[in-house]
């Protein structure tokens, strides 16, 4: 695979912020898939200190002492899982508008907003997204009135207040039949307005100070779109139909300063070899294979196998329900694995892809001074039936609780007790 | 005559017609005299299973559906269906048919045909387009009227992809908009070119009707949209469907009255027959319905009008009253991890399948998508494994009849599909290996003894007429 270091700077100096509280833990007797040209590492030995990864080895000897010991049991080891794009932590209750805010279809500005400023740590899908090994989640916003969603920030699934590592991680912008729609009727209505956009931006503030307004966008959105638009922040483009690909691809050689990553891209196999050649990752859903509109005629499950072979990098994302279900891309990868994906290659899809995608450094890999985003398995992690036992992130095992494990618990047994079902809940301490 | 047991005026002349074509007993020759009856089979199905040689199946892990496994099983199937099973040495393989198909399933799991009892397959198909929107009549909240049939499109491609994923029946809804969605119908997944060429013989038709927020949203917050205007909350829901309960119990009443003492025969209401249908227990009412509190309200509307829920759909709070279910005998047909789209699938929780079945109640895994139907085996894998990590331990072999005699169950079809049991339709899976690995693929199915999907043969993998002559025709799918 080749890997494309993104926005470096700021990700390194992001990810520092986390790891003061955390310790010394051994993980011992671990099958370490390290996403390395480690390979895996059987009978390994990982020790993460302050937060970061110090050491793999093979054996258990002469452990750091102080250190707190999780035996793996021969068990896998992985790195955190990454999701490369989901809505998790944007929305509570999908159909309830009020606490939903993946999108903003009556707001005066796109691209400059944020879904930073609506993401919250707290909201129940996140310990729901983390217990199935899930570290990482990319959140993208969704588009609304303007073909420009906005900006997608990287958080960990800790649920810590602090939990954003990037609030402007990428610009997301909608092409194919939806971007079509929403820019007035036509995919040359689309492009023609992501062309004006790019130069409002390349030629702000300079335009604004003479007209007082863009071709396309706002003072706001201008600006906001700098540094994607100069090539410092990448640009996930939504689109499926080879047509819409190649003409990315055409883009992208045209205006070589920009990063380009392409989402959906159902019917990227047919043009993998130039996306290979054009050096433009995409993230694909590896369930799709219904030809769901007029451009994914082309859809199989085959998509992910035949772009990984063309040297495509190619991540995986659950792209169904994006707010709940981002948790699936273990599934999903299982699934590429069922349709001709290496298992090597499908567990890259969910952590060394999607850190090369967002220029996640120290993430999605096993390895000397890396993060410590580590999951220890009870069974082959892409197997759906089974599940982590220990997640860490930054080095700090997290719970495995979540609202759902708390209700699972309550209703266990259907017994009637001497009170009512409510009465079955945490006390907190009287001290 | 069984069909025939009520009247009809205006159309009589037209009932007549219809039932000459289907049955040899001439339509008034019913017990209760010359009384002019309506065919409740106007639009028969014209199913009939595509011509089969015997197949002998050698060397299986074999899971029979009901709860049994069996290693190095042979399984035989003669005339389309299940004539013998059991390990090698109990099973009589004919040794003069040179006809006979062996085939060498070492290493490989054979299990019943997955029977998903929650698809809108034909009625909203790939491409989702806005021509292709037959799914929901959202005219008015109730319309028990229209038939799911009258709405499927036979050749969505989403059909193959489902048979890919091993599933041999499936039962087509309705969508949940109205409190009474109309008639759902069950089809063998057997391309055709006609939704009768699919119909599942002699199945019994299905009413679809929905809870919660749906039905209020559809109606009343979008009031000035549609005609009508209830119900705008769930009190509204409930007194929607008394009211046409309690005109189904007054137009019932008519029709025995006729059936009993001739007269004018009342005249036709296809809203109030479906409803009929149900009250005489040949129509099985199957109910969108998530929250747990809503599900009780329901059985005891159900006691207070006299008929059966055969199943809860979506059932996401199933596990809060699955001793209630159990007792009340009605099943919950449930995703294994959806949740939180909506207020009322906001108590999701993963265990929700075996705990409804460690309760005694009968568990059901439903997909309502054209992604989900093609890896149920999967969602059975997920619910299993969450309910092993808290101590319900339940077996593969148990796990499997949530694939496929409890849907058949559902549906009033497991007296001939549903379990590998002889004498039943020979519908199975030859799955490339354990069908609870998310690795695994079904690799050859039988819809009648005959293979209609084989992973290994392009030649054996149907291709719907949409997508002739488009990008990835014929293509791994």
């Amino acid at each position: 695979m080749i890997f494309k270091t993104l926005l470096t700077s700021s990700a390194a100096l992001l990810l520092t912020a986390g790891a003061a509280l955390a310790q010394t833990v051994a993980i011992t007797n671990a099958k370490a898939w390290t996403g390395t040209a480690q390979g895996t590492v059987e009978n390994a030995t990982i020790i993460m200190v302050d937060g970061e990864i110090a050491e793999i080895r093979t054996g258990a000897s002469s452990l750091p002492s102080g250190a707190t010991v999780v035996n793996a049991g021969g068990g896998w080891v992985t790195p955190g899982i990454i999701s490369p794009f989901s809505r998790t932590g944007l929305v509570e209750v999908g159909a309830e508008s009020s606490t939903n805010d993946v999108s903003a279809g009556d707001s005066d500005y796109s691209v400059a907003l944020r879904a930073a400023d609506s993401f919250n740590p707290a909201a129940s899908t996140i310990p729901v997204t983390r217990l199935e090994g899930v570290t990482r989640i990319v959140v993208a916003p969704g588009t609304g009135s303007d073909m420009f969603a906005g900006n997608g920030l990287v958080a960990d699934t800790s649920g810590a207040p602090d939990s954003i590592l990037d609030d402007n991680a990428f610009v997301f912008i909608r092409m194919g039949e939806a971007g079509a729609r929403i820019a007035g009727g036509s995919r040359s209505a689309a492009w023609t307005r992501l062309r004006a956009a790019l130069s409002d931006a390349r030629t702000f503030p300079a335009r604004y100070l003479a007209h007082n307004d863009g071709d396309a966008l706002s003072r706001v959105d201008a600006q906001a779109f700098g540094q994607a638009a100069r090539g410092q922040q990448l640009i996930l483009v939504e689109a499926h139909r080879a047509s819409d690909i190649t003409r990315l691809i055409a883009f992208a050689g045209e205006t070589p300063e920009l990063n380009l990553a392409i989402l959906g891209a159902d019917e990227a196999w047919m043009v993998a070899e130039e996306l290979a050649e054009a050096k433009i990752p995409v993230i694909i859903d590896p369930f799709q294979n219904l030809p769901a509109s007029f451009e994914q005629l082309g859809a199989t499950q085959e998509n992910a196998a035949r772009l990984i072979e063309a040297g495509v990098i190619t991540a995986f994302a659950h792209l169904g329900d994006d707010g709940h279900q981002a948790r699936l891309v273990l599934q999903s990868a299982g699934n590429a694995v069922g349709n001709g994906v290496s298992h090597d290659d499908a567990l890259a899809a969910i952590t060394v892809a999607p850190a090369a995608i967002f220029g996640l450094e120290g993430l999605g890999s096993i390895a000397p001074g890396a993060t410590a985003d580590l999951v220890v398995w009870d069974g082959d992690p892409l197997e759906v039936m089974s599940a982590p036992t220990h997640i860490f992130i930054d080095g700090e095992e997290q719970s495995l609780e979540s609202r759902q494990t708390r209700l699972r618990d309550r209703y266990l047994g259907l017994d009637n007790g001497d009170l009512p079902f409510a009465y079955r809940h945490a006390v907190p301490d009287s001290e | 005559m069984k069909q025939l047991n009520w009247a009809v005026a205006a159309l009589a002349g037209l009932a007549l017609t219809a039932c000459g074509g289907n049955s040899d007993d001439p339509p008034t020759s019913d017990e209760s005299g010359d009384r002019i009856l309506i065919d409740k089979d106007p639009y028969p199905s014209t199913y009939t299973p595509i011509e089969s040689n015997p197949v002998v199946i050698r060397n299986a892990t074999l899971l029979d559906g009901e709860g049994g496994l069996i290693e190095n099983a042979t399984l035989l199937i003669q005339d389309g269906n299940i004539a013998a099973f059991g390990a090698a040495d109990e099973v009589e393989v004919p040794s003069d048919d040179d006809k006979l198909v062996q085939i060498d399933a070492a290493g490989k799991w054979v299990t019943p045909g997955i029977i998903d009892n929650h698809s809108h397959l034909g009625v909203y198909p790939s491409p989702s387009v806005s021509a292709h929107g037959d799914g929901n009549e959202i005219s008015a909240p109730v319309t028990a009227e229209v038939w799911s049939e009258h709405g499927i499109w036979p050749q969505d491609p989403g059909f193959t992809r489902a048979l890919a994923g091993g599933i041999t029946s499936l039962q087509i809804l309705p969508g949940s908009a109205n409190l009474f969605g109309g008639r759902g119908v069950t089809l063998k997944n057997v391309p055709g070119r006609t939704v009768q060429d699919m119909k599942f013989p002699g199945a019994p038709y299905s009413l679809k009707m929905a809870c919660g927020e749906n039905p209020k949203r559809v109606y009343g917050y979008g009031s000035g949209r549609w005609p009508g205007g209830a119900p705008y909350s769930r009190m509204g829901n409930m007194a929607g469907y008394r009211i046409a309960w309690a005109q189904a119990v007054e137009y019932k009443r008519k029709l025995d009255d006729y059936i009993e003492n001739g007269g004018e025969p009342p005249a036709r209401n296809l809203e109030l027959e479906t409803l009929v249908g149900v009250l005489e227990g040949d129509i099985l009412v199957h109910m969108h319905c998530y929250r747990a509190d809503e599900m009780a309200q329901i059985i005891d509307m159900s006691h207070e009008f006299g008929y059966h829920v055969s199943s809860f759909h979506h059932a996401v709070e199933s596990y809060k009253i699955a001793d209630l279910l159990a007792e009340e005998n009605t099943c919950s047909s449930m995703w294994a991890d959806w949740w939180g789209f909506k207020m009322e699938a906001y108590d999701g929780v993963r265990e929700n399948i075996p705990m409804v079945h460690d309760a005694g109640a009968c568990a059901i895994v439903h997909s309502d998508s054209d992604i989900g139907i093609q890896r149920l085996n999967q969602e059975a894998a997920k619910a299993l494994s969450d309910g092993r990590r808290v101590g319900i331990d339940i077996s593969k072999a148990e796990a499997w009849t949530w694939l496929s005699l409890n849907p058949a169950k559902s549906l009033g079809i497991d007296d001939q599909t549903g379990s590998i049991a002889v004498g039943k339709d020979a519908d199975i899976v030859i799955w490339d290996g354990d069908p609870f690995s998310t690795y695994t693929q079904a690799e050859q199915v039988f819809v009648d003894g005959a293979v209609v999907f084989d992973r290994n043969d392009p030649a054996l993998q149907p291709v719907m007429d949409f997508e002739i002559g488009q990008p990835g025709e014929g293509d791994a799918k």
